[in-house]
């Protein structure tokens, strides 16, 4: 009785309303019980994906428990309900149903990939795994384990040095600075009841995004968001905001001597936000400058023209609480030094004179151009609908975004490059020899053979 | 696993090659062929209005001349230089400013070049990869550097890198005198010697119709691609025979090895073997699809027998991961690695591998567990349709080591037919009969 009401309550009350992008048309769907989410769909495979998020991540994690969130999304899908480990994941297998759960500094993340045949079994294993997950002393102490042969087996990985060396700096004193995914000794602090305490405060309502892709229909999706998430607690009053961070501008290099045959040089310096109206300007900048690949500034002068990497690429990271600029090098000891020099002089060159005209037609023709190659999986879109909501870019994001991208102009890339790059405050993070190397004399010259040596 | 697949560009999470193939419409790909031998390759996908175009050429490190070992590799690097219409690196541009991305990649049986875009930009892709399949020119300068480029991405991908280290090595030892024992990017001391004749000879060797492979996936029909494929590649002439593709496929010597590498940057030990085993070319090849189902029911997710076995009963490992490839010209290769647990040894995780493989081998396959196998890699192959872009990877991946599409496509059918005897037999045949090879990477003291 009840279910055949609630059935026909849903067909009435699923609100929705669409917009036609590109060749994906997204819609809004509101399920009976509230929930809203971005839906595009898809029947040409029986094929449905879901991304959702949670605001509020491992930076909110305390310090003597840092890798928190990290263990327990690892834990969610390790039995739930009347179902253990082992019962939980042949539920998936048998099915393939993918189900996963991540976090980063900011969110709780998660994703169901799962046949239509399948989806409600799905659905199911989402709600249980988020609001009955078991903590078992098996599974949990298994994946404790596994996070710390994990970490110790990354601790002498350079690239991972040379990342929260960058972070330490970049973020002293700020929840950003620390190793969101813990260390061996936080890792075995972290107990089942904070486990738990994890789930009655991070999962709720009131800071979920939802998006759905694929061969669902908004009654369909309405009823599954209430299946899934409509047990959660409407809120937890946690307060999932951080303290805005104040980026490093001391412009300091940090050398860790490490006996690598090649320097891994990390540099960072402050960025923007996502919200900062002049996001999609440094987008373009970002692109001509070392984002582009083979488009790029960084790329030309330090592969192409000099051979000096193989690899070398800027990013503009936007969290929460702070944004980034970022380049990231992998150079031979004795040519590291000369890389620098040469990341330096381009960081000098585009504050100075932002882009040229050409520059910024070619930024604008790729980032307009490459915009629909997003939008080729299933899981791609939903991943983007869920950012596109995050960041409340609106339902017709999708069509409008290329306009955005159009109306920058180049007075606007000379204005943003003169403020948003800052050659003097870079934080140099150089893990290898690259710093000694610069120290003996003979370093411009012949590359000593003991570095060649693996 | 140490993944044997080079790109010209460090890609973020690329998608690579799906670990499963093809059904009677597992991509529902299109085949044809043009007058001069080049195979071409629609697979349709009107998600969005892209493509993923690519060239597969069937040569790759394996088929390097002797001494010459990275050559196919630094080759892909200079393919992006020029051609008398697209000089001095502009091929990258024209791709970029038409929304494109474009990229590379060698392995030990194939180099591949492929541009994502928009369909209504095909065109242009397809004249300027049809136009450096014959018309390369390469400045000497050019290849002086960018050998510079290779040598440093070697020191990234290998030098850096203990585990891949080890992994040459192990290589090395296992495949002894096959062609799959000489690393993809080449040893460093022959990377040096390249030159640009070096460069020359293998292109215009390898570099024709007759061993290429068109695949386009996304938004388009093999009605729409076939007008276009004899426009741009139709008339590029034959140069003569396809190659051959000679492995050195003598394996007779059935010794394992062992080899330990000890180094001050490894915290975590790390334990891998890999086993020579049957290919969709080599050995016995009625054995792929029944060790494709050993593969799953043994390390496919945290239900499969060794993750349950050594991982949450026994607690020696912390992670296990099992891979077989079968995609390959000479023999395939099927692998297991293992983290031990802390405080567990190198040696007592191989004895309870060894222990646990031959109870599974001996009576632990039923015909539920085959059962069960099946029906799990049969639901899942709904989502190698699912990516417009990654489904040419796929497919190209397969065509490129001489897998007719028929067969590609007739992935769920071939699982069916498979019986519980035959992934007993099969299995057998590898795990115990089979030469393999054991990578053990250790901590140094002074670290």
């Amino acid at each position: 009785m009840k279910t055949l009401f609630a059935a026909t309550a849903i067909l009435a009350t699923v609100l929705t309303a669409s917009y036609d992008a590109q060749a994906v048309t997204v819609e809004e769907v509101t399920s009976p019980g509230g929930i809203r989410a971005y839906l595009a769909q898809d029947h040409t495979n029986p094929i449905i994906g879901l991304s959702f998020l949670l605001q509020g991540g491992a930076a909110l994690d305390p310090d003597a428990k840092l890798g928190l969130s990290g263990m327990a999304t690892a834990l969610l899908d390790e039995g739930a309900g009347d179902k253990d480990s082992l019962a939980f994941h042949s539920e998936l297998e048998d099915r393939a149903i993918s189900l996963g759960f991540s976090a980063d500094r900011d969110a709780v993340l998660g994703s169901v990939s799962t046949t239509t045949q399948a989806s409600s079994v799905a659905f199911e294993m989402l709600n249980l795994a988020m609001t009955q997950p078991r903590f078992d002393s098996e599974p949990t102490e298994r994946v404790r384990r596994q996070i710390q042969v994990r970490l110790k087996s990354e601790s002498e990985n350079p690239n991972r040095i040379a990342s929260r060396t960058l972070m330490a700096a970049l973020f002293a004193g700020h929840p950003y600075g620390r190793l969101e995914s813990g260390t061996p000794e936080t890792v075995a602090a972290i107990t089942t009841d904070d486990l738990k305490q994890w789930v009655k405060t991070r999962l709720a309502k009131d800071r979920l995004i939802v998006a759905a892709v694929g061969d669902i229909t908004p009654a369909q999706l309405g009823q599954a968001l209430d299946k899934i998430f409509g047990n959660l607690p409407a809120t937890t009053k946690l307060v999932a905001t951080l303290p805005a961070a104040s980026v490093s501008r001391k412009g300091q290099e940090i050398n860790v001597e490490k006996a690598l045959p090649q320097s891994i040089i990390s540099i960072g310096q402050p960025g923007i936000k996502r919200s900062d109206p002049d996001w999609y300007v440094a987008q373009v900048l970002d692109y001509s400058f070392g984002g582009g690949s083979f488009a790029s500034r960084l790329m030309d002068e330090v592969r192409e023209k000099r051979g000096l990497a193989y690899s070398v690429s800027s990013s503009m990271q936007a969290f929460d609480a702070a944004g980034l600029v970022m380049v990231g090098v992998g150079t031979r000891n004795d040519q590291a030094q000369q890389s620098l020099d040469v990341i330096r002089a381009e960081f000098k060159k585009i504050q100075k004179d932002g882009l040229t005209e050409a520059e910024l037609n070619d930024a604008k023709q790729y980032l307009t151009g490459a915009w629909p190659l997003r939008f080729s999986s299933t899981g791609r879109i939903a991943d983007t609908l869920v950012a596109v909501q995050k960041d409340k870019l609106g339902l017709d994001y999708l069509d409008k975004r290329n306009n955005y991208i159009n109306s920058v102009t180049l007075s606007d890339t000379k204005r943003v490059a003169a403020k948003l790059y800052q050659p003097d405050a870079l934080t140099v993070v150089v893990v290898g020899l690259g710093a000694k190397a610069n120290d003996a004399p003979a370093a411009t010259g012949k590359r000593p053979e003991r570095e060649r040596k693996s | 696993m140490i993944s044997h697949l080079f790109q010209r560009v460090l890609l973020i999470a690329a998608a690579m090659l799906l670990a499963v193939p093809a059904s009677a419409e597992l991509y529902g790909a299109q085949g044809s062929m043009l007058a001069n031998g080049m195979q071409i390759v629609a697979v349709p996908n009107h998600r969005s209005p892209v493509v993923s175009h690519m060239v597969w050429y069937r040569a790759g490190a394996a088929d390097e001349p002797p001494g010459a070992s990275g050559i196919a590799h630094f080759l892909e690097h200079l393919m992006f230089k020029g051609t008398p219409k697209y000089p001095d690196g502009i091929m990258d541009e024209v791709v970029a400013r038409n929304g494109g991305d474009q990229n590379a990649f060698t392995s030990h049986d194939y180099t591949a070049y492929y541009q994502n875009i928009a369909v209504d930009r095909l065109a242009l892709v397809m004249e300027i990869e049809a136009d450096r399949m014959r018309n390369l020119i390469l400045d000497p300068k050019e290849v002086a550097t960018e050998r510079e480029v290779i040598i440093e991405e070697r020191r990234m991908r290998v030098s850096n890198q203990p585990a891949a280290i080890l992994d040459e090595r192990l290589d090395a030892a296992l495949w002894l005198t096959n062609r799959y024992g000489i690393p993809v990017l080449g040893w460093e001391q022959e990377m040096r010697g390249l030159s640009r004749e070096d460069a020359f000879a293998f292109y215009h060797r390898f570099y024709a119709p007759e061993n290429a492979i068109l695949v386009v996936s996304g938004d388009i029909t093999l009605e729409q691609l076939k007008p276009l494929a004899e426009k741009y590649y139709g008339s590029i002439p034959r140069v003569g025979e396809p190659n051959a593709r000679q492995r050195s496929a003598d394996l007779d010597a059935t010794a394992n090895v062992s080899v330990t590498y000890s180094d001050v940057r490894v915290r975590q030990p790390q334990w891998w073997r890999k086993w020579i085993a049957p290919s969709y070319n080599a050995g016995n090849k009625a054995d792929v699809y029944p060790l494709t189902i050993f593969d799953s029911i043994v390390g496919s997710g945290s239900t499969s027998k060794l993750y349950r076995a050594l991982v949450i009963d026994r607690k020696v490992a912390a992670g296990v991961g099992v891979s077989y490839d079968s995609a390959a010209v000479s023999y395939g290769t099927f692998s297991i690695s293992m983290s031990p647990s802390p405080g567990v040894s190198i040696e007592q995780v191989q004895a309870a591998l060894e222990e646990e493989l031959a109870k599974i081998l001996k009576d632990g396959i039923s015909d539920a567990d085959v059962a069960r196998a099946k029906e799990r890699i049969l639901a899942g192959l709904v989502f190698a349709k699912d990516s417009s872009l990654g489904a040419a990877q796929g497919v190209g991946g397969m065509l490129v080591v001489g897998v007719p599409l028929e067969e590609i496509e007739d992935l769920p059918e071939r699982l069916r037919a498979v019986t519980a005897d035959q992934v007993r037999s099969a299995a057998r045949k590898v795990i115990v009969q089979s030469a393999s090879g054991t990578a053990i990477l250790l901590p140094k003291a002074g670290g």
